[in-house]
């Protein structure tokens, strides 16, 4: 029976600093990475997602818990002796050898023969496109053409797990986004297992088949991009991930009540008192003032984004939600500031938080 | 242009000052050189060219025998220093951050800090009390010192470029399967070779050119050409002295032009 799990990770901890000064980089984080999926570590900086990834590369050794990689327990192994490959921040590539010279390391450092070095080299630069660039220093490529051959190093040695810290960050915007379908690419090409970190919400979102959240040392939710922006489990994620009004509430039978005193319909309520709604700004619909559960607002301001615009909107006890309205062909949404209007949520979009 | 950042060479009287400065320091040296090719003895009088006395230096026996002497002390100096300069480099950069390490930085370029005369008396006493104790003689004692006192030259380049080397290029290593005798061997150590050979040229010169710690310490018939020509200078200025300090000061410009073109940031 095979594992499907890539990486399990269970109760890890890993603590920088000593006695009461120590500081939690991670804490108590369980997760499983399965085979052949794109999984994204998201969250901001600081979180403890890059030191996660350096402990499934044997950079770092963990405080506490294991490391399985395909059910064998590598927790302690140094990282020559395990088969997962880093694509480095820095791309960390070897300025003193030539680019087809750097592929090739790995493979030469496993003791394969050297035909098989050769061919193997020779088609990892065909898969980046640098075949006409394999003499090349490094210090003579692109930002572009780096990250190439970063990627092409750590895919050699046909690792069981590629590990990326946050390799498009140096990238500029439109060279990011080519770089995000490559990387789709050579996924889907090579099956390889990817595990990604990013504090890009974006980019976990369009590349992911999963995505971990973390904030604080700690895992926060890890679902599909769908899961995660269209129900987050707590006011972290929400917030992170997307643009998100929040509104405080309470819990009245069969929704929640907000300060203006309109009553919304949330499924699944338990609990009573003061609450949290989240409510997506393309979730909220401008509407007729005479339609059923119309809110009354004001506009207090309109910001345009191109295809959007986004109208803030005041409710009658002053608090403010964002409706992200498409923009029409002429750029205007024919609204003007302090014009009365009545909002809606779409049906099923609110939804009520742990804080 | 009156917010032009300001430039010392708009300053009153700098290319006067310059041009001095200049003159002190290579003036005598030219005059050495020149005198190097004078036919007569004095100093003073200029009365046509040749290269007799170095033609004469070279067939001197006890000039052939002490730049044998003193080529052989530099080079075993210089690659004994490098190595452990090498070492020292290793062991405070590649490591984490430890109590006292600024302590151990001062140790190691003690020489630099600590007066020549002081160590010299030094090691002619404990030279001295080894040489009774054992009854060795050799070169070994002028080959230790300088080797001593070499170490911080060595030391101070291969550290510069210890620590512009990126760290994540050894990490990156062991993520490529490479052992960490071959990260040293395959990564660090070609990256590093620039500095290496740096080190051990600015050792070489070094050596080369002491005469305060040789004087001190050889034993007798252990001249080397700098304490040789002292020697000489004590009865007479002859132009012999200066063509040997010629062709010293031609091969010293030679391994610091290398050393400068090694050292450069973008090779």
């Amino acid at each position: 029976m095979t594992n499907q799990n890539a990486v399990e990770a269970r109760n890890v901890i890993k603590a920088f600093g000593q006695g009461t000064s120590a500081v939690r980089a991670l804490d108590d984080v369980s997760v499983n990475i399965q085979r052949g999926e794109f999984f994204t570590l998201l969250g901001p900086s600081g979180c403890g997602k890059t030191t996660l990834l350096r402990l499934i590369a044997g950079f770092e050794m963990p405080s506490g818990g294991t490391i399985l990689l395909e059910g064998t327990d590598i927790t302690y192994l140094p990282p020559n002796q395990r088969p997962v490959n880093t694509v480095f921040q820095s791309y960390a590539l070897f300025p003193h050898l030539s680019v087809a010279q750097n592929i090739s390391f790995g493979l030469e450092m496993q003791g394969k023969p050297a035909a098989e070095v050769k061919a193997r080299t020779d088609k990892m630069l065909a898969l980046v496109q640098m075949e006409a660039m394999a003499g090349r220093k490094t210090s003579q490529l692109s930002g572009g053409q780096q990250q190439r051959v970063a990627l092409a190093r750590a895919l050699a040695p046909q690792p069981k797990v590629l590990l990326l810290d946050e390799p498009l960050s140096a990238l500029d915007y439109k060279l990011r986004k080519e770089m995000q379908i490559e990387l789709k690419r050579l996924q889907h090409e090579t099956g390889i297992t990817f595990v990604f970190v990013t504090h890009d919400q974006e980019e976990a979102l369009t590349m992911s088949d999963r995505v971990g959240v973390m904030s604080a040392g700690k895992l926060q939710q890890v679902g599909t991009p769908r899961e995660i922006y269209t129900r987050p489990v707590n006011r972290f994620v929400a917030s992170f991930i997307g643009e998100t009004n929040f509104l405080p509430a309470s819990v009245v039978p069969g929704g929640v009540k907000l300060g203006c005193g309109a009553v919304i319909a949330v499924e699944g309520l338990s609990g009573q008192g003061a609450t949290t709604l989240t409510i997506r700004p393309e979730q909220v619909r401008l509407v007729d003032a005479a339609e059923a559960e119309a809110i009354p607002a004001t506009v207090t301001n309109l910001v345009y984004f191109g295809t959007d615009t986004h109208c803030y909107l005041a409710l009658p006890d002053g608090a403010e939600v964002v409706a992200r309205l498409q923009s029409p062909s002429n750029g205007e949404v024919g609204l003007q500031q302090g014009q009365k209007v009545a909002l809606r949520f779409v049906p099923g979009a609110a939804q009520v938080l742990a804080d | 242009m009156a917010e032009r950042s300001f430039s010392a060479s708009h300053l009153p009287g700098f290319t006067v000052v310059a041009l001095a400065v200049f003159t002190m320091l290579y003036v005598p040296i030219f005059i050495l050189v020149a005198n190097s090719f004078a036919v007569t003895y004095s100093a003073s009088l200029w009365d046509g060219l040749t290269l007799d006395w170095y033609a004469k230096a070279w067939e001197n026996e006890a000039v052939q025998s002490a730049t044998l002497r003193s080529l052989v002390i530099a080079l075993s100096a210089s690659i004994i220093a490098t190595f452990c300069a090498t070492m020292a480099a290793l062991g405070t950069t590649r490591r984490r951050a430890f109590k006292g390490q600024t302590l151990i930085y001062v140790m190691i370029n003690q020489p630099l800090m600590v007066p020549e005369i002081v160590t010299a008396v030094a090691l002619l006493i404990f030279f001295a009390s080894i040489k009774v104790a054992t009854g060795y003689q050799g070169l070994g004692y002028l080959i230790a010192a300088h080797s001593a006192f070499c170490i911080p030259f060595a030391y101070l380049p291969i550290r510069a470029r210890l620590e512009g080397m990126d760290l994540s290029l050894e990490t990156a290593a062991a993520d490529l399967y490479a052992s960490p005798w071959m990260t040293f061997r395959r990564v660090t150590l070609p990256i590093l070779a620039p500095g290496i050979i740096a080190g051990a040229m600015l050792a070489f010169v070094i050596s080369l050119d002491d005469v305060v710690i040789t004087e001190f310490v050889k034993s007798g018939g252990q001249d080397t050409l700098p304490t040789y020509m002292m020697g000489q200078l004590r009865r007479a200025m002859t132009p012999e002295v200066n063509a040997i300090s010629s062709v010293l000061l031609v091969l010293t410009v030679l391994l610091l032009t290398a050393f400068f073109f090694l050292t450069r940031k973008n090779d």
